[in-house]
C-alpha cells in the first residue's frame, strides 16, 4: 500500500485522538465557558485508572481475565473523572462561572495540585500499561500494518460522539443542559435547577476526559505530567472548531489532524506543528468564530 | 540536556506559582520527612532539608547541597538521582561521616525551571554555605548553574551523560561524554548492524549536537544517513515518523528521544508491526528507569548504549542495588544516572578526605586521578578535565525491564568531552549550543 494511504489513515488517526481530547473540552469549555486547564490532568486521572484497573485484574483475577481489564478500566475511568470533577465543580468552578480569567488560572493551580499529587501517589517516573492482547498486532493490509489500537481508538471516539449526542440533543437532561448554557435566567425561571445542571455538565465533560486518559495509555506515556502534553492541542481543536458545537469540534479535530500529518510528512514534526498553528491563527483571524459559528439570540 | 519541554503558558507562571506552593511541597518530604527549612525568601515551594538521621549534626557536620528538580516535568526523573545522593550520604554518615564529621544535605527543588536552578545554586552557596552541591540533569540546567559556580568558585558535580563540548573547572562530570557512549555505539552499530543510519531525537540542544557528531562519524566510517528528524519535547505521535522510517529502510534508527517521547515512540513502533529484528534502535536516554514506562515487552529486544546497568554482575554494584531497594523499595530499579549520582557523593568524599579540607580548590586538586570502585567497575578522575574514566557499554532490553549487555569497550575510555583524538572530529567544537 501506498504511503499516501498509510497517511491518510494516520491522519485519520491523530485526528480521533484530538477528538477524544477535545470532546469533554468541547463540554466544559465549549458550552459552559470554563477555560478548563485541569482538562490535562483529568485525562491523566483517566491513565492512571486504567493503570489501577491493569493491576488490579493482575494481582486478584485469574490471568486469563487479564485481557477484560481494559474494557473495565473505560467505565471506570469515566466515572473517576466524572466524581473528580464534580467535586472540582462544587468546591471551586461554581464560584468562577462568569469570571474566566479567575477560572483560568484557578483550574491550571488545581491541574499543577493533582500532577502533584499524582506524583506522590504513584512515583515521579512514568508508569507502564500492558495492553491488551487483544489490541496487539494490526490489520495487515498490502504490507502496511493499520495498528488495532488506532482502529480502536477511532471506534472508540465515534461511540462517545454518539452517545454525547444523544445526550445533549435527543434525552431531557441534555435538553435542559442547552436551555442553561443558552439562557440561564429563562431556564431558571422556567424550573430547571441551574445549579444540578452546572455540577453535571461540568462532571460529564471531566468524565470524558477520563475515558481520553484512558484510551491514550494504549499508545502514550503514563506519567504525572501527561496531560501538559495534550491541553494546548485540545484548546486548539475546541477554538478552530468553534465554541459551542460538537459538530465544529468535529471538524476542527478532523482539519487539526490530517493537516498536521501531511504538514509532518513533508517537512519535520516540529516545523509541521508550526504551519498548523500557524494556519488556525492565520483562519481564526479570518473567522473568528471557528469552523462552525455558534448562531445565539443572546446578546453577550 | 535532557527532557526539557516547551513552556507552555509562561506567561501565567506567576500567578500560578501562588497556587502552586499546596501542591509542591509535598513531594520532597516524603522521604526525608525533616522540617522545612528557613530558606524562604522566594516564590517557590518550600525545600527541606535532610536530617539524614543526626538531628544535631548542623552544628559540626559539613553541609553538602542536592540541587534537583522535585517537581515539574523533570521530576520525572531527577527525584531517583536525588534518591540514590542521600543514600550515598547515609551510608557515609552510619560509617562515621567525612574527616570525622557528619554530612548534612541541604535538598532544594530546581522545579525543572532553569533559572530557579540558578536561583537555589546561588541560595546554597552563599547562605546555606555548602560544601559542594550534586545536582542538575539537563543540558539547560547544568548551563544555567555554571556561571553561578564559577563566580562564586563553587563545586558541582553532575550525574547525566551530556553532549560534550565543555570542561567548567567548578564542575566535576560523573556521568559520560560522547566519545564514552555515542561514539562507540556508532562504531559499534557500522560493524555490527549497517550502514544506513536514519537519526531522530527531540528537538533541542542535546539531540542536534549528538546527532552532529554522528553525522561527521558516518562520514569519515563509509556510514550512510537516510534521514534525520526531530520532534518537539513532549511529542506523542509518532505515526507519521514511522511511515518516514519505513520508506527510508534504514539498517538503524539511532534513537535520541528524550523523556515521555519514548514510551510513545516504542509503543506505537511496536504496533506499526516493527519488532527488533526488523529494525534496530539504539537508544541513549533509555534506562532501566524508562523501561519500566515503556514497557518492558513493548521495549524487548532494542538496544541501548550506556556506561551502566543494574544486571552487572559485580559485588559493589550488588551491594548498591540491594542497598536502593532495601531504602526505597524492591520495585526500584537503579540506572546510569542514579548510579552516577551515587558515585559522585562517594568520589566527593574521598578527594575530601585526600585533601583534608572541603576547601574546592584543594579538594579539586585532591580529585585528579582519583579512582573509586562504583558499581559500574572502576572509574577514574581526569585532571584535565575532570570528566570520569568510563567503560562503555552495549545492552539489549530483556523482557523483564532489565539489560542484557552485549558488548564493552573493556578498558575504561579516557573521558574527551571535545572528541580532540578523533581526527573526524576536527571543526565540530565550535558549533555547540
Amino acid at each position: 500500500m501506498s504511503v499516501w494511504l498509510v497517511q491518510m489513515f494516520n491522519s485519520l488517526s491523530v485526528s480521533s485522538i484530538l477528538l477524544l481530547i477535545a470532546l469533554g473540552l468541547a463540554i466544559t469549555f465549549g458550552l459552559m465557558n470554563v477555560i478548563n486547564m485541569a482538562h490535562g490532568e483529568l485525562i491523566m486521572i483517566g491513565a492512571y485508572t486504567a493503570y489501577v484497573m491493569q493491576n488490579l485484574f493482575a494481582d486478584y483475577l485469574p490471568a486469563s481475565w487479564f485481557g477484560a481489564y481494559f474494557a473495565v478500566a473505560i467505565p471506570a475511568a469515566f466515572c473517576v473523572s466524572f466524581l473528580v470533577g464534580l467535586a472540582l465543580e462544587a468546591g471551586l468552578i461554581r464560584f468562577l462561572y462568569g469570571r474566566p480569567l479567575d477560572s483560568l488560572l484557578a483550574t491550571w493551580g488545581v491541574g499543577m495540585v493533582l500532577q502533584q499529587l499524582a506524583r506522590t501517589i504513584f512515583g515521579a517516573p512514568n508508569v507502564g500499561v500492558k495492553s491488551p492482547e487483544w489490541l496487539n498486532g494490526g490489520l495487515s493490509l498490502g504490507g502496511s500494518v493499520l495498528p488495532y489500537k488506532r482502529l480502536f481508538i477511532i471506534g472508540l471516539v465515534i461511540v462517545t460522539l454518539i452517545a454525547m449526542y444523544l445526550y445533549i440533543y435527543r434525552s431531557a437532561a441534555g435538553r435542559r443542559m442547552r436551555a442553561v448554557m443558552q439562557n440561564r435566567q429563562m431556564a431558571a425561571c422556567l424550573g430547571i435547577s441551574t445549579r444540578r445542571v452546572d455540577a453535571m455538565t461540568f462532571a460529564i465533560g471531566s468524565g470524558i476526559a477520563g475515558v481520553a486518559g484512558c484510551a491514550l495509555s494504549l499508545i502514550g506515556p503514563i506519567g504525572p505530567s501527561l496531560g501538559t502534553y495534550y491541553i494546548v492541542d485540545a484548546f486548539m481543536v475546541v477554538v478552530l472548531g468553534g465554541v459551542g458545537k460538537l459538530l465544529g469540534t468535529v471538524a476542527g479535530a478532523l482539519g487539526m489532524g490530517v493537516f498536521n500529518t501531511y504538514f509532518e510528512f513533508w517537512t519535520n514534526a516540529s516545523l509541521g506543528k508550526v504551519l498548523v498553528f500557524a494556519c488556525i491563527v492565520a483562519f481564526l483571524q479570518w473567522k473568528p468564530q471557528g469552523l462552525v459559528a455558534m448562531r445565539t439570540r443572546s446578546l453577550d | 540536556m535532557k527532557r526539557k519541554r516547551t513552556k507552555r503558558f509562561g506567561i501565567l507562571a506567576l500567578g500560578a506559582g501562588l497556587l502552586l506552593l499546596a501542591g509542591c511541597g509535598a513531594n520532597n518530604s516524603a522521604n526525608n520527612g525533616a522540617s522545612p527549612s528557613a530558606s524562604g525568601g522566594s516564590s517557590q515551594p518550600a525545600s527541606s532539608s535532610a536530617a539524614s538521621g543526626s538531628p544535631s549534626a548542623s552544628g559540626d557536620g559539613i553541609k553538602v547541597g542536592i540541587l534537583h528538580s522535585l517537581s515539574g516535568t523533570m521530576a520525572i526523573s531527577e527525584v531517583s538521582v536525588r534518591d540514590a545522593e542521600l543514600m550515598a550520604i547515609d551510608e557515609i554518615n552510619a560509617a562515621g561521616g567525612v574527616l570525622g564529621k557528619q554530612i548534612v544535605p541541604v535538598v532544594e527543588d530546581g522545579a525543572s525551571d532553569w533559572p530557579t536552578f540558578a536561583e537555589k545554586a546561588r541560595k546554597l552557596l552563599t547562605d546555606d554555605k555548602v560544601a559542594t552541591v550534586f545536582g542538575g540533569w539537563t543540558s539547560a540546567s547544568r548551563k544555567a548553574m555554571l556561571p553561578v559556580f564559577e563566580e562564586l568558585n563553587g563545586l558541582l558535580w553532575y550525574p547525566v551523560q551530556y553532549e560534550g563540548m565543555e570542561k567548567s573547572p567548578n564542575i566535576f562530570y560523573t556521568g559520560a561524554t560522547t566519545n564514552q557512549q555515542i561514539v562507540p555505539a556508532v562504531d559499534w552499530l557500522l560493524e555490527n548492524k549497517g550502514k544506513k543510519f536514519y537519526l531522530l531525537g527531540s528537538d533541542y540542544v542535546f539531540p542536534r549536537t549528538a546527532n552532529m557528531i554522528i553525522k561527521a562519524q558516518l562520514k569519515a566510517k563509509g556510514g550512510e544517513l537516510a534521514g534525520e528528524e526531530y520532534t518537539p519535547l513532549g511529542h506523542t505521535d509518532f505515526s507519521t515518523i514511522i511511515s518516514k522510517i519505513q520508506a527510508a529502510k534504514p539498517d538503524v534508527v539511532f534513537n535520541t528521544l528524550n523523556g515521555d517521547s519514548n514510551v510513545a515512540f516504542f509503543k506505537q513502533l511496536k504496533d506499526a508491526g516493527i519488532t527488533s529484528d526488523k529494525l534496530t534502535t539504539m537508544s541513549v536516554s533509555v534506562a532501566e528507569e524508562e523501561a519500566r514506562g515503556i514497557g518492558a515487552d513493548v521495549l524487548a529486544g532494542h538496544l541501548t548504549a550506556w556506561n551502566y546497568f543494574q544486571s552487572i554482575d559485580s559485588p559493589e554494584n550488588k551491594k548498591f542495588v540491594d542497598a536502593y531497594k532495601a531504602k526505597y523499595g524492591a520495585d526500584r530499579v537503579t540506572d546510569d544516572p542514579i548510579e552516577a549520582g551515587y558515585t559522585a557523593v562517594y568520589l566527593w568524599k574521598a578527594a575530601v578526605e585526600k585533601a583534608g579540607s572541603t576547601d574546592v580548590d584543594k579538594v579539586k586538586e585532591a580529585a585528579k586521578g582519583l579512582e573509586f570502585d562504583a558499581p559500574e567497575g572502576k572509574v577514574k578522575i581526569d585532571g584535565d578535565n575532570q570528566h570520569l574514566y568510563k567503560v562503555a557499554r552495549i545492552g539489549e532490553a530483556q523482557p523483564d525491564g532489565q539489560f542484557k549487555e552485549l558488548w564493552n569497550s573493556g578498558d575504561a575510555v579516557k573521558p574527551d568531552p571535545y572528541l580532540e583524538t578523533y581526527d573526524w572530529a576536527a571543526g565540530l567544537s565550535g558549533g555547540n549550543g
